[in-house]
């Protein structure tokens, strides 16, 4: 029997500390590689969405150019999206099992649990993205990006993806349940539809495309496939992307460490 | 070490604290003992900072709840009522991880994790994921994760509910060692086994208060006498006894001696399900079948 020292410890440190961050983002990222099912289905859906995107639908859509150069970005947010909602599911899980409880009597950094949620997805986001691009280069999507473009692409996605898998932790904290959290993740998969990220928005009904142009997929999806393809874009879209995405960021990061320690 | 005063905490009309008062000193083991909806939970989750009261005070280890969090925070350990542990994780990474969470120095980090796992005999599940244990090694790990950082105050709420005989008895054990070393600690159940066992105080708790405290003694001794219960065939007989050896023999050579057929006796003390009968009216746990206070509903001989 080895010998354990059960002595009360008096002197523990009230404060959290950066290490805390660094091992909670160690265990999500180990969770993420434990998930495979969960991981394997976020990175093939959206290539299989692509894929339909592009052969089934694309003949009969009329983009204005190819339909693959037009879809491919759309593809991404939804991948983005759709990545970033599971994330609701896992911190849903954590509340849920108690384990949101332990962690909040710990005297760890309050902003450290969902840290580690939003990196692992990231990282997930990171992977099921770039497999899109891949596979959208494979089936002819035409990139003219320079490498600067490249980087304000990757940019962009990166910081719509922290936006909504900060709005999905907040989303996670205040769920019922993961099922009820899993049910976001679908409705957060439903959001790029009604914007410009599969058809042209003036296409749409006028009631939709009113929707459309307020839509916050929209200014980052027509900013994102100027980016790729190489293509001008308004000065105004891209400050809207920017300032929806940045915004959005700010706001959900801000609500999920309120309601991390609330006290209800 | 904790003192809690006149706390209340409603949701909406409902109180469901209503002026809780609770002092637990250093080294002391108190059993908050009530029905489901009693405010054991709540009374738990505002100690631990999960909850804001309404109104009230509560201080653990010299710390308001409500000002000072984070110190509380440093002085407890949380066992809530589900294991509280990483599924997809093995029960060695678990306590890595809280060990890292728990601040422990480099030295501490290496051995403690291993150790508890040998404690609480999980050494040979230590490498599976945690999905795959049994609802009472989840129940142990959640117990050293709690152990992990050396609390001052260790909370453990229905800590052995749904356990086997055996893991509650070890569970029991290592809490029994714990507060050897000098841990206080504080914890609720439905289980008057359990807080017979623990606790050196037992505080009894009905909507919202402290309605009984004591030791178990104390407690019985309020309810009444031990008896000798003497099984006819035509009914149950109780005589009131001391519980001495002198006088359960008078009692029997009374029986001897008036030709009773007895088929079988004991000598029953008050149980402190007895207790919670004759304080509240309703037996603990059940959501009160009417079962009389004189049919003993917990098999206890002494």
């Amino acid at each position: 029997m080895t010998t354990l020292d059960l002595t009360p410890r008096v002197d523990a440190s009230p404060r959290g500390r950066a290490g805390d961050t660094v091992a909670l983002v160690g265990r999500c990222l180990r969770r993420s590689t434990r998930q495979l099912d969960t991981l394997l289905l976020a990175v093939m859906l959206p290539v299989m969405l692509l894929l339909m995107f592009v052969y089934v639908f694309g003949g009969a859509l009329d983009a204005g150019m190819d339909y693959v150069d037009f879809v491919v970005p759309g593809i991404i947010l939804l991948t983005a999206g759709y990545g970033a909602a599971t994330t609701a599911v896992d911190v849903a899980t954590d509340v849920e099992g108690g384990l949101m409880d332990r962690f909040r009597s710990m005297p760890i950094r309050a902003t450290g649990v969902v840290t580690g949620h939003v990196v692992a997805s990231m990282a997930r986001n990171a992977v099921s993205t770039a497999l899109v691009i891949g596979v959208g280069l494979l089936i002819g999507f035409d990139a003219h990006a320079s490498a600067l473009e490249w980087l304000g692409a990757i940019g962009l996605i990166a910081l719509y993806v922290a936006a909504m898998t900060w709005i999905a932790v907040a989303i996670g904290i205040v769920a019922s349940g993961p099922e009820a959290a899993s049910g976001f993740s679908f409705a957060i998969l439903f959001i790029p539809y009604v914007s410009s990220a599969f058809v042209p928005v003036d296409t749409m009904p006028s009631v939709l495309s009113a929707i459309a142009a307020w839509n916050p997929v929209t200014p980052v999806a027509d900013t994102l496939r100027a980016l790729l393809l190489g293509t001008s874009v308004d000065g105004s879209t891209v400050a809207a992307a920017l300032a929806w995405c940045v915004g959005l960021l700010v706001v959900a990061r801000v609500a999920s460490g309120l309601l991390f320690r609330r006290r209800r | 070490m904790i003192t809690i005063r006149g706390l209340r905490k409603a949701y909406g009309d409902h109180a469901v604290l209503d002026g809780l008062d609770l002092d637990v000193a250093q080294g002391e083991v108190v059993a908050l003992l009530g029905p489901n909806g009693a405010g054991k939970t709540t009374t738990v989750r505002i100690l631990s900072t999960l909850l804001a009261p309404d109104e009230g005070t509560v201080t653990v280890a010299g710390h308001d709840v409500v000002r000072d969090p984070a110190r509380v925070r440093a002085a407890i350990s949380l066992t809530g009522q589900f294991a509280a542990v990483d599924s997809l994780l093995t029960g060695e990474e678990n306590l890595h991880l809280m060990a890292r969470l728990a601040h422990l120095s480099r030295a501490e980090r290496r051995n403690r994790p291993a150790a508890l796992l040998e404690l609480f005999d999980l050494t040979d599940a230590a490498r599976r994921p945690v999905k795959t244990y049994s609802g009472g090694m989840r129940r142990r790990l959640d117990l050293a994760v709690s152990l992990l950082s050396r609390p001052q105050v260790l909370v453990l709420d229905e800590p052995t509910t749904g356990l086997d005989p055996r893991s509650r008895n070890a569970l029991w054990a290592v809490i029994e060692d714990a507060v050897a070393a000098g841990t206080t600690v504080l914890l609720t159940t439905q289980y008057l086994e359990e807080a017979d066992r623990l606790a050196d105080r037992v505080a009894v708790v009905d909507h919202g208060r402290v309605i009984a405290s004591g030791t178990a003694d104390e407690l019985k001794r309020q309810v009444g006498a031990a008896q000798v219960e003497l099984t006819t065939p035509t009914g149950v007989e109780r005589v009131e006894t001391d519980g001495s050896v002198p006088d359960v023999r008078r009692i029997l050579a009374d029986v001897e001696r008036r030709g009773l057929v007895v088929e079988r006796w004991q000598v029953r003390t008050p149980t402190l399900d007895d207790v919670f009968l004759t304080l509240t009216g309703q037996p603990v746990s059940q959501p009160a079948p009417q079962t009389t206070p004189t049919q003993p509903t917990l098999q206890e001989t002494r």
